[in-house]
Order: C-alpha cells, then sequence, then structure tokens
C-alpha cells in the first residue's frame, strides 16, 4: 500500500492515510475493443512488466547486461565499457554516466572490488543514493482547496495523469474537483471531462477565457463547495515558447489572487520517453515556475527514464509519482531503489 | 546548455592544423567529440557506432583539399555522411492508386499523430485533394472528438466513429465512404500504442491488412531518447513502414531520434511538425537536421572551424547555399546573426572583407550594440512568429517591443530591413553575389543607414 500525499496535519507516516484498496472503477461507458488496464496488483508488476519488455529489447539489441552481472564476471575495461553502453541507451546522458562510472571505479580500486555481481550491487545503491533526494510526496494543506497545477510538454501526459491522481485521492477520501485549463487544444476540455465522469468529479470549464481565467474560476468554485483538491490541467507547450511560458507564470500568479499561496503544487510531467531534452524541460519550466515536483510517465514501455540520474544531479525536483499505464490504477509512487533497480535490470 | 560541436571541436581542430594527410590516430579525438554530440543529441548507442565507424573509414588516408584544414574536412566529411544518412533528398507522400488513397498513422502514445493527421489533411486540401479523416483511437477519451474539431475548423469531413466501436470496423467503414463519395484521400489516425503491448500491435496490423494503406507514417517526438530504435524496430516489423514524421522540432530538442529512426527503417522522413497550429508541417530537410543533431546553426559553422573568420571565396560559397529569399525568415536570420557573433562579431568580419566591400560599410558606428539589439528584438519574438512575420500585428508588435525593451518602432524598423534582407538573399539566390549582399546589409542594422 502506498499514498502519493499527506495530510499536513497529520503527523503519521504516509501508510496511514494510504486508500484502502486500489479499486479499478468502471471505464466510461462503452467497452474497450480490447482491455488495455490490466492493472498491476501489487506495487512489484509494473516493476515486472518493465523488466520483460526490457528483456526482450536487449535480445535484439545483443547487449546483455545480465552476463555484466554475474557472479564471477570479470571486472575489466571491457565490462566497464559495457556498462557505460548500458547507462548510455538508459538515456541517463554522457556526463551523469561518466559521473556514475567514476565514482564506482574509484570505490572498486579502492575496496578491490573485482567481481560483477558485486560491482552492481554496489552501482544499484550509488543509483539509489543519487536518486533518493527526489523520493517525496503531495502535501495536502489544513485548509482546503490544495491547488495543484499540472504543466508540461504536448503528449507528456498531463490529462491522463490528472484523471489517475483524482482516484486516487478520492480514495483518500477526498473531495476532488478538475479545471480543465487546456484551452488551446481541440477537444481538451471533453477528454478531461471524461476522466471526471469515470471518476464522478466536476470538471469547471468554459466555453470562453484563457486559462488563467478557467483557474480562477475554479479555485473560487472549489473554495465554496470545500473542497479538498483542485487539479489543474494545462495545454502542452514547449519550452522554447516563451510567450505560452509567460502564460503559465500568468496563470500561476491569477491562482495567487484567487487563494493566498496558490497553486500549492506546480507538478511538470515528463515522458519517460524523453531523451536529453527532459533535462532542458525541467530547467526551462523550473525557472519560469518554480517546480514542486516531477511526474514520470508511460515507465511500462521499453524506455527507461534515465535522463531522472541527470536530473537529479543536475536540477533535483522531486518525482512525486510516475505513470506505468493509461488506465485509473496505474500510478505508482516514486521509490529510488525500485527506479534504480528497473534502470540496471 | 549543452555546448555545441563546434565549440568543443574548435580545439581538436587546432591540434589537427597542418597535417596532410587524415590517419587514424590524428582523428581519434576529434572522433570521440563527435560520438558524445550525437549521444547528446539522442542518436541511438547502436547507431552512433555504426556511424562513427563509417565515418573513421572514409576518413583514414583522405587527403586534405588545400583549402581545408585537417579539422574541416573531417567534420565536413562526418556533416556529409549524416546528411546523407538522413535520406539525400525531401520525398513526399506518394497517393498514386486508385482513390481513396489511405495513409495510416501509426505511433507511441503522445507523438503527435491526431495533430499531424489535421496537417495532413490541411496540407492536401491546399492541394486540391478531398480528404477524408477518420479516427480509430477508442481508447484515450475524447480523441474522437478532437480529430472531429479538428476537421471541423479545417473544413475536411470527417468520418463518425465512437468509442463501442472496433477500430477495424471503422476503418473499413471510412474507407467504403471515400470510396462512394469520392474522396481522393482517407486518413485514419489510431490510439497510441506501446511496441511491446502485443494486443494493440495486432489490432494495427489488421487495421493494415483492412485499409491496405498505400502511406504508412511512423510518427515519431523528437524528443525521443535512445529507445527510438527499439521502438522503430517494432512498428518497422510490425508494418510495412513507407515513411515517418518528426514532431515537435519547433523545441529546443536536437532530434537525434530522427537519425535513429532512419537507420532502422530504412523509411525516409516525409515531413517535421514545427508547430501546434494546423499549418505547422514542413517537408523534411536532410541538409538542416544532419546541422541539428551535430550542434551546429548551419554551414556557417563549417568556415567558423578553420578559425581564420571568412574569406570571399567562402561567404560566396555560403551565398549559393541559402534559399531562395521566400524560405529566408526570421529564425534563418537569427541564426546569421548568432553565427556572425561566434565570428568575432560583425567589426571582425568587416576587418576580413577587401577594402572596397568594407568601405561599402558605414564608418564609426557601434555595430556590436546594434547586433545586440536586433538580437534582443528577435529573441522577444515566439518561433511561430519569426517564421512567419506576417504575423506581426500590433499587439504582438508591442508585446515584442516590452520584452525587448526597445520602441515599437524600433520593432517596426527591424521588420522593414528585414524585408529588405529578404528581398536581397531573393537577388543573391539569382546570383548577385557578395557585393550585392554587402550593399544589402548596409540597410540591415538599426542605425546603420537606415
Ligand atoms: N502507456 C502509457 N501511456 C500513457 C501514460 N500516461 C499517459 N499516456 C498516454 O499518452 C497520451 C497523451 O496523454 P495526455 O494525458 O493526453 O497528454 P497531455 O497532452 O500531456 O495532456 C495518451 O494517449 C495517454 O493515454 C502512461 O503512463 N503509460
Ligand atoms: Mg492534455
Amino acid at each position: 500500500m502506498f499514498s502519493f500525499f499527506r495530510s499536513r496535519k497529520s503527523s503519521a507516516p504516509p501508510a496511514d492515510v494510504a486508500p484502502s484498496s486500489a479499486t479499478t472503477q468502471p471505464a466510461g461507458a462503452a467497452a474497450p475493443a480490447i482491455d488495455r488496464a490490466a492493472p498491476a496488483s501489487d506495487g512489484g508488476g509494473w516493476l515486472q512488466r518493465l523488466r520483460s519488455g526490457l528483456a526482450r529489447t536487449r535480445e535484439r539489441l545483443g547487449a546483455n547486461l545480465g552476463s555484466l552481472f554475474h557472479l564471477g564476471a570479470k571486472v575489466d575495461e571491457a565490462w566497464f565499457e559495457q556498462l557505460e553502453e548500458a547507462l548510455l541507451m538508459a538515456d541517463v546522458g554522457v556526463t551523469a554516466t561518466r559521473r556514475l562510472l567514476q565514482g564506482l571505479r574509484e570505490t572498486a580500486r579502492r575496496e578491490q572490488i573485482n567481481d560483477g555481481a558485486a560491482l552492481r550491487s554496489l552501482l544499484s545503491s550509488q543509483l539509489a543514493d543519487l536518486l533518493r533526494p527526489l523520493e517525496r510526496t503531495i502535501v495536502l494543506q489544513d485548509a482546503p482547496p490544495t491547488v495543484v497545477l499540472f504543466v508540461g510538454v504536448n503528449g507528456a501526459g498531463k490529462t491522463t495523469s490528472i484523471g489517475k491522481l483524482a482516484q486516487h485521492l478520492l480514495n483518500d477520501g477526498q473531495q476532488v474537483m478538475l479545471a480543465a485549463g487546456d484551452t488551446f487544444r481541440a477537444a481538451a476540455v471533453e477528454q478531461l471531462r471524461a476522466w471526471g465522469e469515470r471518476n464522478q468529479v466536476p470538471v469547471i470549464s468554459q466555453a470562453q477565457g484563457d486559462s488563467a481565467a478557467v483557474i480562477f474560476d475554479a479555485i473560487n468554485s472549489a473554495r465554496a463547495r470545500g473542497t479538498s483538491v483542485l487539479l489543474a490541467d494545462t495545454a502542452g507547450r514547449l519550452p522554447t515558447q516563451l510567450h505560452l511560458m509567460e502564460e503559465l507564470r500568468k496563470v500561476q500568479r491569477v491562482a495567487g489572487k484567487a487563494l493566498g499561496g496558490a497553486p500549492h503544487e506546480v507538478l511538470l510531467v515528463l515522458d519517460a520517453n524523453t531523451g536529453q531534452n527532459a533535462l532542458a524541460q525541467v530547467r526551462a519550466f523550473d525557472d519560469a515556475l518554480g517546480l514542486t515536483g516531477l511526474i514520470v510517465t508511460k515507465l511500462d514501455g521499453t524506455a527507461k527514464g534515465g535522463i531522472l540520474a541527470a536530473i537529479a544531479a543536475e536540477r533535483p525536483i522531486p518525482v512525486v509519482f510516475i505513470g506505468v499505464g493509461e488506465s485509473l490504477a496505474d500510478l505508482r509512487p516514486f521509490v529510488a531503489q525500485e527506479y534504480a533497480e528497473a534502470l540496471l535490470a | 546548455m549543452l555546448e555545441n560541436l563546434t565549440q568543443r571541436l574548435s580545439t581538436v581542430v587546432r591540434t589537427l592544423r597542418g597535417q596532410a594527410r587524415l590517419t587514424e590516430a590524428n582523428i581519434a579525438d576529434a572522433l570521440r567529440e563527435v560520438r558524445i554530440a550525437l549521444l547528446e543529441a539522442d542518436v541511438a548507442l547502436p547507431v552512433v557506432k555504426d556511424f562513427i565507424q563509417a565515418v573513421r573509414e572514409q576518413a583514414v588516408g583522405m587527403e586534405v583539399h588545400q583549402s581545408l584544414n585537417p579539422g574541416q574536412a573531417l567534420i565536413s566529411l562526418v556533416h556529409k555522411e549524416l546528411t546523407k544518412l538522413m535520406g539525400d533528398q525531401a520525398v513526399g507522400l506518394n497517393l498514386a492508386t486508385t482513390p481513396p488513397a489511405v495513409i495510416l498513422m501509426a505511433g507511441l502514445q503522445g507523438s503527435g499523430k491526431t495533430t499531424t493527421s489535421g496537417k495532413l489533411a490541411r496540407l492536401l486540401k491546399e492541394g486540391k485533394k478531398k480528404v477524408l479523416l477518420v479516427s480509430a483511437d477508442v481508447y484515450r477519451p475524447a480523441a474522437i472528438e478532437q480529430l472531429r474539431v479538428l476537421g471541423e475548423q479545417l473544413g475536411v469531413d470527417v468520418f463518425p466513429s465512437s468509442a463501442d466501436q472496433q477500430p477495424v470496423a471503422i476503418a473499413t467503414a471510412a474507407r467504403a465512404y471515400a470510396l462512394t463519395h469520392f474522396h481522393d484521400v482517407l486518413i485514419v489516425d489510431t490510439a497510441g500504442r506501446l511496441a511491446i503491448d502485443e494486443a494493440m500491435m495486432a489490432e494495427i496490423q489488421a487495421v493494415h491488412a483492412a485499409v491496405n494503406p498505400i502511406e504508412t507514417l511512423f510518427v515519431v517526438d523528437a524528443m525521443q531518447g535512445q529507445d527510438a530504435v527499439n521502438v522503430a524496430r517494432a512498428f518497422n516489423q510490425a508494418l510495412p513502414l513507407t515513411g515517418v514524421v518528426l514532431t515537435k522540432l519547433d523545441g529546443d530538442a536536437r532530434g537525434g531520434a530522427a537519425l535513429s529512426v532512419r537507420q532502422i527503417t530504412g523509411r525516409p522522413i516525409k515531413f517535421v511538425g514545427v508547430g501546434e497550429k494546423v499549418d505547422g508541417l514542413e517537408p523534411f530537410h536532410p541538409e538542416r537536421m544532419a546541422s541539428r543533431v551535430l550542434g551546429m546553426g548551419d554551414v556557417l559553422s563549417l568556415i567558423e572551424q578553420a578559425q581564420k573568420g571568412v574569406d570571399v571565396a567562402e561567404a560566396e560559397k555560403l551565398a549559393k547555399k541559402i534559399k531562395a529569399g521566400k524560405d529566408f525568415d526570421l529564425e534563418d536570420f537569427k541564426s546569421q546573426l548568432q553565427q556572425m557573433k561566434k565570428m568575432g562579431g560583425i567589426g571582425s568580419l568587416m576587418e576580413k572583407l577587401p577594402g572596397q566591400l568594407a568601405g561599402a560599410m558605414p564608418a564609426g558606428q557601434d555595430h556590436e550594440k546594434s547586433l545586440a539589439r536586433v538580437e534582443g528584438i528577435i529573441n522577444a519574438m515566439t518561433v511561430q512568429e519569426r517564421r512567419f512575420p506576417a504575423l506581426l500585428k500590433a499587439s504582438r508588435k508591442r508585446r515584442i517591443a516590452a520584452g525587448s525593451g526597445v520602441q515599437v518602432q524600433e520593432v517596426n524598423r527591424l521588420l522593414n530591413q528585414f524585408e529588405q534582407m529578404q528581398k536581397m538573399m531573393k537577388m543573391m539566390s539569382k546570383g548577385g553575389g557578395l557585393a550585392k549582399m554587402m550593399r544589402g546589409m548596409k540597410g540591415m542594422m538599426p542605425g546603420m543607414g537606415g
């Protein structure tokens, strides 16, 4: 059991406010042609899926990390080179890979480790140490509503993540409201509304009006109703579109006018498929808005999201949760140790 | 920010100076830098390895032409090979079949299939084709509605579908409808899917079999990382892909995925997406993409490699490269200015010009300062505005002026000068040469003869 948020009031550890059971809501009116949900019943499920996907990938590429890490595997230059390749192919990036390998080499020399398996667990724990500062849960405000703003590039998974998080909050007994702040993309409002229907939570939208106006409206509405959490969607944007970044700052300012301290959370949604540009995204959105957290999505595919290692080193914004599929249940907390394991799997 | 390859290579290039022949030993450092540049651009490692090997084989033993130094020679080889790998020529859509010509869109979640479907429809409509759009995405909430709205905005027919139907049935019915209603082209949008999702891959195979598309386009996000090879391989195995669309290229990703996908599938990249709006689709330019992946603004960087500034012959070479005036936009202008700065600013550029040309430039002005102002104004524009200066109406101009700390008049002046420059570029492309370009440049800088 896990939770992605905790109340400020409660001094209890996160586990105490965990949802009682991860029930899956009926997915809309129509039965999908293929049931893609197959929600993992336990926290290890996605890891399993991740591993089997990755195993296939590696077979095809002929690079077998497994052999590197065998007990008794000799650690030599070729060993390190293969490891370097594995990290690079996980999108860890040149700089972060070098840094990791350098640390590993030093320790190996100092402690005279020359067994593959031993060195692997060393690397795994070094990676986990690097990622651990990123573990964080969302904090709910004492006075409702807690306003959470979702930002990111086009197609990263903002709207879907809102749908998933809404369900988890509901399971925890919170009242949730959604704000349809994507006023740009065709049918973006309908998409969010569909998630609202699945979760049976209100969705605030406007026929006309910009993002800031919709979110201003929604905050007032949430206050009036005593809703505990407001999840605000925004249109996808590339950080190079400076006017669109400015628009987000306006959303942030206007939210603050509607409710002092809002938005309480500004979450950047990051597609795990993203390569080195992810770091640029984190920097740009953080510079513009001051991020409070990241959501890494699409980890159910073959991409490993290794860029998180670079992010941890360069701009350590915590990860509030990860997305491992398209249905309501496919949301997991970020656990550094697990993530590190998956990267080296 | 990442240093670009050009900067990093300059030291390597210096050490290579004065060697008449490229050898395994004297190019090793340079190739290492190229490898890093490609990896930082997200070119997949196996593709990088093959590429470096191929370049090494070609380079070793190569005689260095006397006008180049060995570093330059190597970089132009790298650039040339990369361009070749990207596909030598821009390849368009193939619609030569009995109508309706079916285009099937395939790709990962969030890669941009629906938006691209709309953009393609617009492009084809402009080419006087009668287009029908259909969404077979019965999974993502409101995906069908998204395409319907797009079609409505574009004035393009959309075949209605709903989330309780089967994708194969939808596609089949749409094709029959297109046939009886005399549509030239049917574009079938599909749900995003993971390459390892066997059921979903089987589904798109079935859709393919049902509608027999002449174009099956694989839509890839330019920001995608190393996994692009795996995804491309899987889609290519499942479907007979005919082309690739690279999306979100208006961001600052270097787009190495283009190379990975191209290499793995062997299919041409047919279009690039450069904006969210329906007009943000352009033909693919292999050479531009090669420069981008290498982190070089444009061909000027090659010349810069020499670290001796420009000489007339090389400037002429550049002039030939500059496209016809109508393609030269503010974005190009901006990168030209940046290149100019890298070459030591306009002052040092003038030092290297033959006397009579330098004389054509007004004396005693602070060129660097004017250059910085111009750049400030352009930086305050969005990419879209730089690409389509016609967008710059009063309110946008005010925003730009405010954003760059100048008066609106100065923005206007720059736009006028830019227009002149565009004309000049056109002139040059018709064979005017450097002298004409320099004359035109006179009017280019604020406070310079303007
Ligand atoms: N496989 C997978 N797909 C996801 C995940 N999160 C989102 N998606 C899909 O990615 C696509 C884009 O998501 P959307 O929420 O519309 O992105 P937005 O543009 O950022 O709002 C949709 O097809 C989603 O179903 C995830 O964790 N795994
Ligand atoms: Mg959205």
